[in-house]
């Protein structure tokens, strides 16, 4: 377990009678790369800017190596944040934008001269200490503002949604060096996103968040293929969630269908949301899976096929790497281990949940 | 081809409202009265009246335009950091009195500055001596700040709040105090703000005639005021068009300093 770097307690931030965060509470530890994942409005940035400093809780406390910094301001705090639009001074040049944090710390014009070569190779863009920030592209203006804040040597360093306004190819470059920056720095990184690809490729733990609660904490892969409830697995990649009746332990009745899982302890009878990954549906021959359907949507997708199939009275969406024609009469099967069996949400914090799936 | 079209109307006024009178004051000003070239016009600005005249109207121009920065930048500042209802009203109330005539605003304050006026008569009961402040160059002042005030705070206001908040958040967040924010952050990003407020308070605060004639009481003589009496007293309009191509020139050389100042290049200059 790395020790606890960060930790926020019963955190509540209420903008204009509209409540964005309700007691929350998270502990980031040292040298770890979490991501605040959710849709907008969820909080996610909102717990960002309280960690920043830019935000004050209206109830709870901010902790740094386990001092209450929740007055602290933020030039105060050894913090650092790129922020999403990447606020660049554009009256200073490439250079002096680095060396401003620099400065301000009174270091020598030796020590500074040093540290921008340094944090301008850091983020490949090495000689680029005169241009103006204008004549650089997007990317570039995301790594300057990067080295910006990583030349601080900051214990933390916040980023906000920091690869959104790139293209597809620069976002998944940035993804690997950003990585790569991680484990050569040794700081601990908070990134919020509402991308999921960025979320499971980049951090050691994600927090999933929506209607001002964390929904589940976990690695990616937990994320990913435990989803503790229907929001977690609607929002981390496609899934298939339905209702279904929990008939005893390892049986679940879906689509008047019954299927053997591996889940146990929800009781006898009771009503659950049941989640199965497209890709994780085996489409047989008519008569040999559990559900008979017939295809009645295809799209090649680049890696595999995506299909919807009306079976049961629900449009199943399956992920295949063998096509079936329109129109083809198939059978769906899965296997226990990939049926996901949810509680259906019951209290105020878990019916956030239900908010914007 | 129908876009040059359109530029016609522009063409006539700037003919008419530009070029023609500008054509017209550079031949009086260069010519006597009996129409042969003279520089005696231009060099006119070397006698002491009008010399003095000029020396005071610069003097006047930059006290005003020094006190009009004072208050608007800080004024800015605050609007910046307010919320969008307060900022809305704040704004208001500084464009109200524009919206008033300008010769009654200027009266007003003749009324409230005069020997019996309101200013002293609080004065009086406060046990206070009276201060004679109309028909002097402070009263001048007084009624330049007054009258050219929000032409200072609207464009340093709209180049404050060009400024992105996540820049200045970024500052604090690379460790910057306040004063350090404002020298290195704020100010810098409002220069072309200031630039424009300087020039649309230093120009009309030379060459105004009407408010030191209202509050200096015939006594203050401006460059403006002279070029005025040349035009109607002594109907020497050939002196005074040699004079105001004199303070043109001063105008000219101040603006090109401004725009040097502003490397940018965003102010609106005249």
């Amino acid at each position: 377990m790395r020790d606890t770097l960060i930790e926020l307690r019963n955190i509540t931030k209420t903008f204009e009678n509209n409540v964005v965060l309700d007691n929350l509470n998270l502990q980031v530890g040292e040298n770890e790369f979490i991501t605040l994942l959710g849709p907008s409005g969820c909080g996610k940035t909102t717990t960002l800017r309280i960690v920043g400093g830019f935000e004050t809780p209206d109830k709870g406390q901010v902790f740094f190596e386990g001092e209450d910094i929740t007055d602290m301001p933020p030039n105060l705090r050894q913090i650092n944040t790129v922020f999403q639009k990447y606020a660049l001074f554009p009256h200073m040049n490439v250079g002096e934008n680095i060396a401003f944090g620099l400065r301000i710390s009174g270091k020598s014009d030796a020590y500074i001269r040093d540290k921008v070569r340094y944090g301008l190779r850091l983020v490949n863009l090495a000689g680029f200490e005169n241009r103006r920030v204008e004549s650089l592209s997007g990317g570039q203006q995301q790594r300057v503002a990067m080295a910006r804040a990583i030349v601080n040597e900051p214990k933390v360093l916040l980023l906000d949604e920091p690869l959104g306004a790139l293209d597809l190819k620069l976002r998944q470059d940035m993804e690997y060096e950003l990585i790569r920056l991680k484990n050569e720095l040794g700081i601990t990184f908070i990134y919020v996103t509402h991308d999921q690809e960025e979320a499971l490729t980049m951090s050691d733990k994600v927090v999933v968040m929506n209607g001002g609660f964390i929904q589940q904490m976990g690695t990616p892969e937990d994320i990913y293929n435990e989803p503790q409830n229907a929001f977690v697995a609607d929002f981390i990649g496609d899934s298939n969630i339905l209702d279904g009746i929990m008939l005893r332990d390892r049986l679940v009745c879906v689509c008047d269908t019954l299927f053997p899982c591996i889940d146990e302890g929800f009781g006898n009878d009771a009503p659950v949301d049941v989640v199965i990954r497209p890709e994780d549906l085996i489409v047989r021959r008519p008569g040999e899976g559990k559900l008979d359907g017939e295809v009645i949507h295809n799209v090649f997708i680049g890696v595999h096929y995506e299909m919807e199939i009306l079976a049961g009275g629900f449009e199943w969406l399956v992920q295949s790497t063998t096509s079936h024609a329109v129109g083809d009469r198939v059978s769906l099967d899965v296997a226990p281990e990939n049926i996901q069996i949810m509680h259906k949400p019951k209290t105020r914090e878990q019916e956030a949940i239900r908010r914007d799936v | 081809m129908s876009k040059k079209y359109c530029a016609v109307p522009f063409l006539v006024w700037l003919a008419a409202g530009t070029v023609i009178p500008f054509a017209m004051i550079l031949y009086y000003g260069l010519t006597d009265r009996t129409g042969a070239f003279t520089l005696n016009n231009i060099l006119a600005i070397f006698q002491p009246i009008h010399g003095q005249a000029l020396g005071l109207s610069l003097l006047l121009a930059l006290i005003s335009t020094v006190i009009c920065l004072l208050l608007a930048f800080p004024l800015a500042m605050i609007l910046k950091d307010s919320n969008l209802g307060r900022r809305g009203f704040i704004i208001f109330i500084f464009i109200l009195p524009m919206w008033m005539n300008f010769l009654l605003r200027t009266m007003a304050w003749q009324v409230i500055l005069e020997k019996g006026g309101i200013f002293n008569t609080v004065l009086a009961h406060l046990h206070l001596p009276a201060l004679t402040i109309i028909n002097t160059p402070a009263a001048v002042v007084l009624g330049m700040v007054y009258d050219f005030l929000p032409f200072m705070v609207l464009p340093i206001y709209n180049a404050m709040m060009k400024i992105d908040d996540s820049i200045v958040e970024a500052a604090y967040d690379l460790g910057a105090g306040k004063s350090t924010v404002l020298r290195r952050i704020l100010l810098p990003m409002s220069i072309p703000g200031i630039a424009s407020g300087i020039t649309m308070v230093f120009v009309p605060s030379l060459t105004t005639f009407v408010i030191s004639n209202i509050l200096g009481g015939g006594k203050i003589y401006l460059i403006g005021n002279i070029i005025e009496q040349e035009f109607t007293t002594s109907a020497n309009w050939n002196l005074g068009s040699g004079l105001s191509l004199v303070m043109m020139l001063f105008i000219i050389v101040s603006m090109a300093a401004l725009n040097a100042l502003d490397k940018n290049g965003e102010g609106n200059f005249i």
